[in-house]
């Protein structure tokens, strides 16, 4: 093969023999087996959807990554390596270990000790349940919407494997997700979580190496990036970021607070995707570990996403150009160029799995906040347990179809992940201005955080219609996300203020334990014998992920 | 429910797959043939990639076996089927 194929996005066939296939078969066999075996353990619709609050942080810290490594990281990232360099770095260190850090530190005890199955549960204690429901429904929508990024990955890859048209590979790719979901529930997605994260790994780690060895490793690397279309600035993550003269097109400013502080914090502290995993967890403790244990392979997941990405614009010069393959197709066209059948089939099981994990989780997401924070919260909560275990069964359908739609939505995107940071300012920036302003400011008003969060959510939207449309110019569409995102915060803040103001407070009483300051002095202290050591502190370990983080971007300044 | 988690140890469940896994990327490389070792740069990544699994696999087993799932966790997963305290 050439050194840069010249191959159209339709034509990108992985070649995939009985081997592969074996690989693959065995990995779905005990995946499945799990399923059944879990299926027998749960009994009540809270063991259903939080696994029953027993896993110890190693477990809940590994399903919490994986849940975050799908069809997002591995191809989104790959797409953003390729087309903004090492910029993407960002989305790593400043853009999540701080967030990671401060959910751990700071907003787990919240979540946990208020017994709490969900954020929009939350919402509807601190605040009131018309906020519940505002928080319920976009996130359900943003949870379909996000279902349909991976279950398109997912059908990209199967089409790449099999030769499939689009949609076809789209509905076929969906009823295997559905009968996983429903053959295991949460346990089993919980054990498909952990378990694609270490075959996604076996499967990228080779890839790399061999990249590596083709491009003469990280400095033939680094000079071939310097010839490519990103130039030097795709080797730096803050030079020219005063202006805007870099790869993103973005200043240290919308990086800061749009990525670091108001995306990340939006995205890490109250996506309930992944805070349900510490949900999970034994105890407090445990449960603020959690997102602490997952930021440590965080810091260095780029290494299987950013480098090949990188790789793949050195080698495919036609890549994200037109006529030449989107910048999503990056890793798998790497596997076809590198990988010997055998590995091959590793990394494309790593891969599905890895989607589906993604999108089951998704599911699962949505399937937990319609049953108990629409149906049961604001419908009808009378009927017995097992009546909302069949709903959720039945939402859970539901969403897999819905899913199929949007699909095609996340289809029409040549880079996937510039579409998902784009939902993430619609629906987690606002979110988070109201947690966490709700959290630390105990005057807040139940209206308050209606108001703020419904105006938040359509100014961010605002923004980027009108970023669309031509009317703000800012630059790229990743760059237009932090600032869609800081608009959404800064709104939302402003609007929680002035309705507190005008409103009256909620009586103390309601607020203990929700609220920075107010304990609950009911909840009994639940550690455990040993977690009083260092390496079982969420502050000592938070400090040290963070000084790693810092440490990290010194050669990529 | 102790029982299947003991059983359904994550770690063994790793383990488990990626000993079989590595098993299998080891024997298919050592059988590689000079077009495959080629399209890898050369490398014997089927073989590599095989023994590194192996390795990794075989730590979980040992870890689970050393460490089987500890107290705190098995004692809190039967009050959790049950009533909480």
């Amino acid at each position: 093969m050439p050194d840069a194929p010249l191959l159209a996005a339709q034509d990108l066939r992985l070649d995939v023999n009985v081997l592969d296939y074996v690989i693959l078969a065995l990995y779905f066999l005990v995946v499945l087996g799990i399923g059944f075996a879990a299926k027998r353990a749960v009994r009540t619709s809270l063991d259903f959807f939080l696994s029953g609050r027993a896993l110890p942080a190693w477990i809940t810290g590994l399903a919490f990554m994986s849940a975050n490594l799908g069809a997002t990281e591995v191809l989104g990232m790959a797409a953003n390596g390729a087309q903004y360099g090492a910029m993407t770095l960002h989305y790593y260190w400043i853009g999540a270990v701080p967030a990671m850090v401060f959910l751990g530190v700071v907003m787990m005890p919240f979540y946990y000790r208020s017994k709490v199955h969900s954020v929009p549960e939350f919402m509807r204690r601190r605040f009131n349940g018309a906020t519940q429901l505002l928080n319920a429904g976009t996130f359900a929508v943003a949870q379909i919407l996000i279902a349909g990024i991976n279950l398109y990955a997912l059908a990209l890859i199967m089409d790449a494997m099999l030769g499939w048209p689009l949609w076809l590979s789209i509905i076929v790719s969906a009823a295997i997700v559905l009968a996983y979901i429903t053959l295991g529930g949460l346990s089993s997605a919980i054990y498909n979580e952990v378990m694609q994260f270490f075959v996604i790994v076996a499967g990228l780690v080779p890839v790399v190496i061999i990249g590596l060895t083709r491009v003469g490793g990280f400095s033939g690397l680094g000079e071939k990036v310097k010839q490519s279309v990103l130039g030097k600035g795709g080797l730096h993550t803050w030079a020219h970021t005063a202006g805007t003269d870099n790869p993103l097109n973005a200043n240290w400013i919308g990086l800061v607070f749009g990525l670091g502080f108001v995306l990340s914090f939006g995205y890490w502290t109250t996506n309930f995707a992944e805070v349900q995993r510490a949900l999970s967890a034994r105890n407090t403790n445990a449960a603020r570990l959690t997102p602490i244990v997952a930021a440590y392979p965080k810091l260095v997941i780029p290494i299987v996403t950013v480098i090949p990405g990188l790789i793949a614009v050195v080698l495919f010069g036609d890549l994200g150009k037109d006529g030449g393959p989107t910048y999503n197709e990056a890793i798998p066209l790497l596997m076809n160029e590198f990988l010997p059948n055998g590995v091959l089939g590793v990394a494309v099981t790593g891969l599905l799995a890895s989607f589906m994990a993604g999108m089951a989780a998704n599911i699962s997401g949505f399937n937990t906040v319609f049953t108990q924070d629409i149906w049961k919260a604001h419908v009808n909560g009378d009927h017995p347990d097992e009546w909302y275990v069949r709903l959720g069964r039945i939402a859970t359908v539901v969403g897999v179809l819905a899913g199929i739609g949007t699909a095609f939505i996340a289809a029409g995107f040549g880079n996937i992940m510039n579409y998902l940071q784009s939902l993430f300012s619609f629906f987690n920036a606002p979110l988070f201005a109201t947690f966490i302003i709700g959290l630390f400011w105990r005057r807040m008003t139940a209206w308050a955080g209606f108001w703020g969060l419904l105006s938040g959510t359509v100014c961010a939207f605002a923004s980027y219609i009108l970023y669309k449309a031509g009317v703000f110019d800012f630059g790229t569409e990743l760059n237009a996300s932090f600032w869609g995102a800081g608009i959404a915060f800064v709104v939302d803040a402003v609007v929680s203020v002035v309705v507190t103001l005008a409103t009256t407070p909620k009586p103390e009483s309601e607020l203990r334990g929700l609220v920075y300051g107010l304990s609950d002095a009911s909840v009994s202290d639940d550690a455990l014998a040993g977690d009083a050591a260092w390496y079982r502190s969420p502050v000592i370990l938070g400090a040290g992920v963070v000084v790693l983080a810092a440490a990290f971007y010194l050669p990529f300044l | 429910m102790a029982a299947p988690q003991r059983l359904f140890d994550i770690r063994r469940v790793i383990g488990g797959l990626f000993v079989v896994y590595g098993l299998i990327l080891a024997v298919t490389g050592l059988l590689d043939s000079a077009q495959e070792i080629q399209k890898a740069e050369g490398i014997r990544i089927n073989l590599w990639t095989g023994i590194a699994m192996l390795v990794v696999g075989g730590a979980f087993l040992l870890w689970e076996r050393l460490r089987p799932s500890d107290g705190p966790t098995s004692s809190n997963a039967s009050a959790s089927s049950g009533e909480k305290e």
